[in-house]
């Protein structure tokens, strides 16, 4: 700090005053006067006052910097021009400022005050460019002041400033590592952030700083998986790569029990010591004793979220989802990245290149996955050498018993290509289907003897080499063969190919004891002109036919050993000196040579022939030390699977916004978090309605997937909800807190489409709860509401409580019918005061909302749901009904409310005021609002005797119309005047769940408080409502039409209702 | 991550030079001019060069050379990936990518540059936001700029990194609001020398043009959406809303983009349009060969394929070629070997045909291989696996956009065996 305040006091003087001295130092202007010159007139450019000279002066230093030329003498006279109110020289004087800063540290010191006024701008977008450039600057002596730039900036209120602040994090961190712990406070500041635009960057910084901290992440686990879609593209493959390190080490093996059953006769995929793992693992933990494998949701979590990237434009996130998949999915999973690696596969050549090398290694270990693409790897002849190769390369592996005789023709066209080196590749591929599969070995080796005669010489040559290799497995059936390569000695050139023969004569001559001695015989008169690995062979044969035929080959053998004696390669004196104590029998000969023959006429193993690939995925796939197979600087090692998996309840946040996670919950809190979708600006209605079916779709997805997935399917969810009663305190908290949160979403946002989502996602649980909670409860409540008409007095006698705390779902015709028996019973005026409409069971799939949260309104609770009764005392009005519930010690008194704060035209009934609650009892009102069919909230106080609570209730808009009755006649002359604006007509595909009649009629009715209008065509549903306020009718029809595709029409006076109406039922529809 | 970046020309000479971190000396260099050495054709110089203490990864663009420094394990795709949208970008800002074009706008260069990345991680990729810190370099605007003294860098603040929807400017206003699409399908075929297709897919981009006012928001439907096979999207794309409904949706960038591209499965049965009848015979000891070459159509619909290139790698034997077009021209050029012939449109009455002689190397033996015929053509107002597109509909602005839709076929890797 010292060090920036002094040159604060100097921040205005210091142009003029550092100018000449440092403008005129000679010993800057460099050996060449016209350098010298130029940069004169450089410097006088920037000295001037008009912007346009300085900026050209810039330019050129710009372009100077460019080309690699030094301009760092003029530092001085530039730096000063860092405060110019033009923004492209401020920018250029950036470019120079941090390329020579490093050099010129005194001096860049002059241009930190500017930064430092910058850091306090109020505009978001300078402070963060201040940061930059202030954390680009590599001179030691700020470290303290980047310190505390970062420090302040990661609380900045802009996530767009903390974003660059956690950009400057690696930056300070390679300036001076030994501020390591401090910017790890920050990051774990920084990870806790829930903009996606921090989100990425921050990981970043992670991996630079402090990979090894991976507890770090626990709390923001589920937080970064949710964000994951949102961050952009660069951000996302950081974000995936080390969520794959993660995982690995927090969750379990998920093929652990297949271990054993892998393909194909490969060694199995994880090693003998991951079943060790499994009995320890079974001993030690309780809870997954000896159990099938249950996949932790949050492993499901992390593959759900990251499987849509599989579509990204970008290769490395689809690489990214690719090595995540492969290294974390089931088996059985695996097979979805197989499709997008193909399409890379068009990208330019780079892209395939290091996508070909992870295929390779991939297809290694799960053929099967790429098997239906075999046709994509075929190769062009325009295709690059290298892509050719590697395209070979999984061909080869992709070979089996099926496709073989495919390959091999494909194969036999490529050994016609002009580019050499791939007919080599494609000859030694041959060579390794040959080894692999048995059946194909003789017409391999065929093919193979043919291409012998070719006429190029590298391609016989690579040919030799390979036939050696087979001949090796079976040489007693191919002494032809051999005899047929030995004539090759007298034409083949290349060094490696002559070797391999006289390998394989040496090594066989007892299949061809006539040629061998002629052999060695010719070699013996070119051995001086030989290559080493030849000489080396050629001795080799010598000493093998000495061993063997020594009357023949005796003099030969001893004329090769003394040409080799003086040879000038010492491996090769070194090898005669050897091989001529070992079998020419002399006095002084050690006890070895007895064994000469055992030693030179072993039988040798055949050689296996492996892939390249092989154990390359020790590396974590898409990785640069996977590329070069060698680990690569600041590689972080990929963690075996752990054998029991570690306490996941680490990942819980106890914290309001993220709650325990069962997965019901899960996919709500996917919901709450999407910046892009819930709050982008300036959107109209028709947008939201694109934007919450987007989020439908999130939802069904999820839904489809849960079937697939361990434990997600919709009873299950539903029972572990019934259970959470009996569950722990803190359980019931964390899920009391989530729905406070969804209820205060919509009024923060605003966003009708929001709230409606999130209704519906509540009463799809408020469904299977009911269900399996209370079955039998709903039956005798569907009798009682057929029944009511005759038996009233049942009525009455309901148990309020029993209603409040499980909502029940009724069929839709119940539905209809219970509403028709209200209206009816409301004519017959049978209802006294008492008798509100609450009485009467609340009909339909209800939901409840949450008004007020225990811990906010410290103990007492409050809910409310929409009861779909007309309230009694004014027909204009919405029935809500609330219930409280005290959880406190002691008596809540005085209930009632206060000061409601309406928009105009809307108005409030107030419900009774309740004079004592006690405590751990409920109560239940009914209250009316009319909302003047918006969907405005309605907002108002909450009073006890001690307190006051600001609440607000905000209806969906199925809530603002009540059902009415019409016959298919009136339905059609209704709907004849609501032609034109007034009908809306969308287009939609069934949920899968939705497909029957019954299906649709419930959807519809609980998505809204309408009607079923009889129908003659069974293909259609017609339903009528009006609006609560002004009575406008609202008819709805659903035709259904083939497969699964359905047409649905709205017509409505009122067309926002009518807009929001047509997606609120769409969604409830699609789903 | 990404600590330097050199460009290099053909010839070999690095002419521009960009660091985000500390100087990286440009001698590092060395060790990609021997890789390239090594490789005997510009495509073969391997993607990743390890050095001693850095390693390189480079791209071949418009025979420019991109070579990216780095220190220590990053994705190598990550950086091919950028590599390749920076020169997209630069592509997109002058109009080519040339070594003259890089030189004549170093400073715009290396504003973006400064942009693009911030101490080696991508900062802003997306070229609305670069358009709106870095204006475009055009003729008026030089003039301009020379003239009255103003700039380049864009003087109002980059407020769309900050938005919600990062890949579309804010403030777009046209007069004429317009939306054009093409959708346009890639055949890649490989034929075998008996003319029955061993392998054909289709690949197919919807490239779009959009210069609508204000924040529309767009959906696109298709008529079969289930032949799109594999998809990825341009990240405006709403991805749930395509699993759930196969409806594109979603609020555009301002101007040109890649909306999304497709691929058309090898297993669907793909239509080849053109067939090609050949005969390349070398006989044994003479020094000739023949060379026919009939091309038609074929499965076109009734469309005309234009556009038609045929180009062939004869071997290394053949000295000359004494060949006659029955339409176009044809050149063979006797260094490479490479053989293009420009046939243009293809009338189905008179079917175009090349035949002649070649001459090979006297006394040399005849070659062993029969060259691959490589085919470029061009099908207007068809899209040869049968997507159509639906409907366009714009939420969100009140005006009437023009809507216009192009398809488009083309060949992409389509290659004869003969």
């Amino acid at each position: 700090m010292s060090a920036s305040s002094a040159f604060n006091d100097e921040k205005g003087g210091s142009s003029s005053v550092g100018e000449p001295e440092y403008g005129h130092d000679p010993a800057s202007g460099g050996i060449f006067s016209s350098d010298y010159k130029r940069h004169d007139d450089l410097k006088e450019m920037l000295d001037s006052n008009k912007d346009s000279l300085k900026l050209e002066a810039m330019k050129r230093i710009v372009a100077m910097i460019a080309r690699g030329k030094n301009a760092s003498d003029l530092f001085p006279a530039v730096v000063k021009n860092v405060a110019c109110k033009n923004i492209e020289v401020k920018k250029l004087v950036y470019v120079y400022l941090v390329r020579y800063a490093e050099e010129q540290q005194d001096l860049a010191l002059l241009s930190i005050s500017t930064f430092q006024r910058g850091l306090k701008d109020p505009n978001q977008l300078i402070r963060a460019s201040a940061l930059r450039v202030l954390s680009s600057i590599r001179v030691t002596i700020i470290v303290p002041i980047m310190m505390l730039a970062i420090k302040e900036a990661a609380s900045d209120m802009s996530p767009y400033v903390r974003k660059t602040a956690a950009h400057a994090i690696p930056k300070l961190y390679s300036l001076d590592p030994e501020q390591k712990d401090q910017l790890i406070e920050v990051i774990e500041k920084l990870l806790a952030d829930k903009t996606t635009l921090v989100a990425g960057s921050v990981v970043m910084a992670f991996e630079e700083v402090c990979p090894e901290r991976i507890d770090l992440i626990h709390k923001n686990y589920r937080k970064l998986c949710n964000l994951l879609i949102d961050v952009e593209e660069w951000g996302q493959v950081v974000i995936i790569n080390m969520l794959t390190r993660y995982a690995r080490t927090q969750f379990l093996n998920p093929n652990i029990n297949e271990s054993l059953l892998e393909e194909s006769g490969e060694k199995a995929f994880y090693g003998s010591d991951d079943e060790e793992g499994k009995e320890e693992k079974a001993d030690a933990a309780a809870l997954a004793k000896r159990k099938p494998y249950v996949m932790d949701p949050d492993h499901r979590l992390l593959l759900r979220n990251t499987k849509p990237l599989l579509q990204s434009r970008n290769a490395a996130v689809v690489m990214a989802v690719a090595q995540l998949y492969f290294h974390l999915a089931p088996k059985a999973e695996v097979g979805v990245i197989a499709k997008a690696l193909v399409r890379l596969m068009r990208s330019h050549s780079e892209v395939q290149y290091v996508v070909l090398q992870n295929v390779a290694t991939m297809t290694i270990k799960r053929r099967g996955m790429f098997e239906p693409y075999l046709k994509s790897f075929y190769i062009r002849s325009t295709d690059p050498t290298q892509i050719k190769v590697l395209k070979l390369e999984v061909l080869t592996n992709l070979a089996n018993e099926t496709n073989i005789s495919t390959i091999l023709r494909e194969f036999q066209t490529y050994i016609k290509s002009m580019d050499k080196d791939f007919v080599a590749a494609t000859i030694q591929a041959i060579g390794r289907c040959a080894t692999n599969i048995g059946e194909v070995r003789d017409t391999c080796l065929n093919g193979l003897v043919q291409l012998l005669s070719n006429r190029d010489e590298l391609v016989v040559a690579e040919s030799v080499v390979v036939i050696k290799k087979l001949l090796q497995m079976q040489p007693e059936q191919h002494s032809d063969i051999i005899k047929h390569m030995a004539k090759l000695t007298d034409n083949i050139q290349v060094p490696m190919a002559r070797a391999s023969i006289l390998w394989l004569i040496g090594e066989y001559c007892e299949h061809v004891p006539k040629i061998a001695p002629d052999v060695l015989r010719k070699m013996a008169k070119t051995f001086t002109n030989e290559e080493d690995i030849v000489k080396l062979q050629i001795i080799n044969l010598a000493a093998k036919l000495y061993l063997t035929n020594s009357k023949q080959t005796k003099l030969l053998t001893q004329y090769v050993l003394n040409l080799a004696k003086y040879d000038q390669n010492y491996d090769i004196r070194d090898r005669a000196r050897f091989i001529r104590q070992l079998i020419v029998p002399t006095d002084k000969s050690g006890a070895l040579s007895k064994y000469a023959k055992k030693l030179f006429l072993a039988l040798k193993p055949a050689p296996v022939l492996e892939s390249p690939f092989k154990d390359r995925d020790h590396f974590q796939l898409g990785s640069l030390s996977h590329l070069l197979n060698t680990k690569a600087g600041g590689y972080q090692e990929l963690p075996d699977w752990p054998e029991s998996a570690p306490d996941p309840s680490v990942r819980n946040v106890e914290v309001p916004e993220w709650t325990k996670c069962t997965s019901r919950e899960k996919r709500k809190d996917k919901k709450v978090e999407k910046p892009f979708y819930s709050d982008s600006e300036g959107e109209s209605g028709p947008t939201e309605s694109a934007d919450s079916e987007s989020d439908s779709g999130s939802a069904s997805e999820s839904g489809s997937e849960s079937g697939s997935g361990s434990e997600e399917s919709g009873s299950e969810s539903g029972s572990e909800e019934s259970e959470e009663d009996s569950e722990s305190e803190e359980e019931e908290r964390d899920e009391e807190e989530e729905k406070k949160k969804r209820k205060k979403r919509p009024e923060r946002s605003g966003s009708e489409s929001e709230s409606e989502e999130e209704e519906e996602s509540e009463s799809e649980s408020s469904e299977s709860e009911s269900e399996s909670e209370e079955e039998s409860e709903s039956e005798t409540d569907s009798k009682k509401t057929k029944k009511s008409k005759k038996e009233k007095k049942e009525i009455s006698l309901l148990d309020l409580d029993d209603f409040e705390t499980t909502p029940i779902e009724v069929t839709p015709v119940n539905n209809f019918l219970s509403n028709s028996l209200v209206t009816d019973l409301e004519g017959l005026s049978l209802t006294d005061t008492v008798m509100n409409p609450t009485t009467i069971a609340p009909s339909g799939a209800v939901k409840t909302y949450e008004l007020l949260h225990r811990i906010t309104g410290e103990g007492l609770a409050v809910e409310y749901c929409f009861s779909r009764q007309p309230f009694g005392p004014d027909p204009h009005m919405v029935a809500v009904q609330i219930q409280f519930t005290n959880n406190t010690s002691s008596e809540t008194k005085n209930l009632h409310m206060e000061e409601p704060k309406l928009l105009s035209g809307m108005r409030i009934k107030e419900f009774p005021e309740i004079e004592v609650l006690p405590p751990g009892e409920s109560a239940t009102v009914v209250m009316g609002i009319d909302f003047c069919d918006s969907t405005q909230a309605a907002n108002f106080q909450l009073c006890t005797h001690t307190k006051k609570f600001f609440v607000s209730i905000q209806p969906p808009v199925g809530e603002l119309m009540m059902p009415v009755f019409l016959t298919e006649n009136e339905f059609k002359k209704e709907q004849g005047k609501l032609m034109g604006m007034n009908e809306i007509t969308e287009k939609l595909t069934l949920g899968e769940k939705c497909q029957s009649d019954h299906a649709i009629v419930q959807r519809v009715t609980s998505a809204a408080n309408v009607s079923r209008v009889p129908c003659g065509s069974d293909k259609e549903c017609r339903f009528a409502g009006k609006t609560v306020t002004s009575g406008s009718l609202v008819l709805v029809t659903v035709v259904t039409k083939e497969e699964r595709a359905a047409q649905l029409t709205v017509n409505c006076e009122k067309m926002v209702i009518g807009t929001m109406l047509v997606k609120d039922i769409l969604q409830a529809l699609t789903q | 991550m990404i600590h330097s970046l050199f460009l290099v020309n053909a010839s070999g000479d690095i002419f521009l030079e960009k660091h985000w971190k500390s100087v990286v000396s440009r001698s590092v260099c060395d060790y990609f001019f021997e890789a390239q050495e090594r490789a005997t054709e510009p495509e073969n110089v391997p993607p990743v060069i390890p050095t001693p203490h850095h390693y390189l990864i480079n791209v071949l663009r418009h025979r420019i050379y991109f070579v990216a420094v780095i220190q220590s394990e990053v994705p190598p795709l990550f950086v091919i990936e950028f590599l390749h949208r920076v020169v997209d970008t630069f592509q997109d800002y002058f109009g080519v990518c040339t070594e003259a074009a890089i030189k004549d706008n170093v400073v715009v260069v290396y504003e973006l540059l400064e942009e693009m990345l911030d101490n080696g991680f991508p900062l802003a990729t997306e070229s609305n936001i670069l358009k709106e810190l870095i204006k475009p370099p055009t003729i008026l605007r030089t003039v301009v700029n020379t003239i009255t003294g103003s700039t380049n860098v864009g003087e109002q603040l980059p407020t769309g990194q900050l938005s919600v929807v990062p890949w579309r400017r804010t403030g777009v206003k046209y007069t004429n609001n317009e939306a054009y699409f093409d959708v346009v399908e890639e055949i890649d075929a490989i034929i075998d020398k008996s003319g029955s297709t061993i392998t054909a897919e289709i690949q197919g981009v919807i490239d779009a043009c959009v210069k609508l006012t204000g924040m529309p928001d767009l959906t696109l439907s298709f008529m079969n959406p289930r032949l799109l096979d594999d998809v990825s999207f341009h990240p405006c794309v709403r991805f749930k809303r395509w699993e759930a409904e196969r409806i594109l949706s979603f609020i555009p960038p301002d101007g040109n983009f890649r909306l999304l591209s497709y691929h058309v499965s090898s297993q669907n049965l793909v239509a080849i349009p053109v067939y090609v009848k050949h005969n390349i015979t070398f006989r044994e000891g003479s020094s000739q060969g023949r060379f026919e070459l009939t091309l038609g159509p074929k499965q076109t619909m009734g469309k005309a394929v234009e556009s038609v290139l045929v180009t062939s790698q004869l071997p290394r034997g053949v000295l000359n070629t004494n060949l006659t077009p029955s339409q176009g021209t044809y050149t063979f050029d006797p260094v490479t070997k490479l053989l293009s012939w420009d046939v243009g449109k293809i009338n189905p009455q008179k079917l175009p045909s090349l035949k002649g002689s070649m001459c090979l190397q006297a006394g040399a033996s005849k070659p062993d291989e029969n060259p691959t015929i490589n085919i470029q053509f061009k099908i207007q107002q068809m899209a040869i696996s049968g997507l159509k597109v639906n409907r366009l509909d714009m939420y969100g602005e009140k005006y009437k956009p023009f809507k216009g839709i192009k398809y488009m076929t083309k060949a992409g890797k389509f290659q004869v065996r003969t």
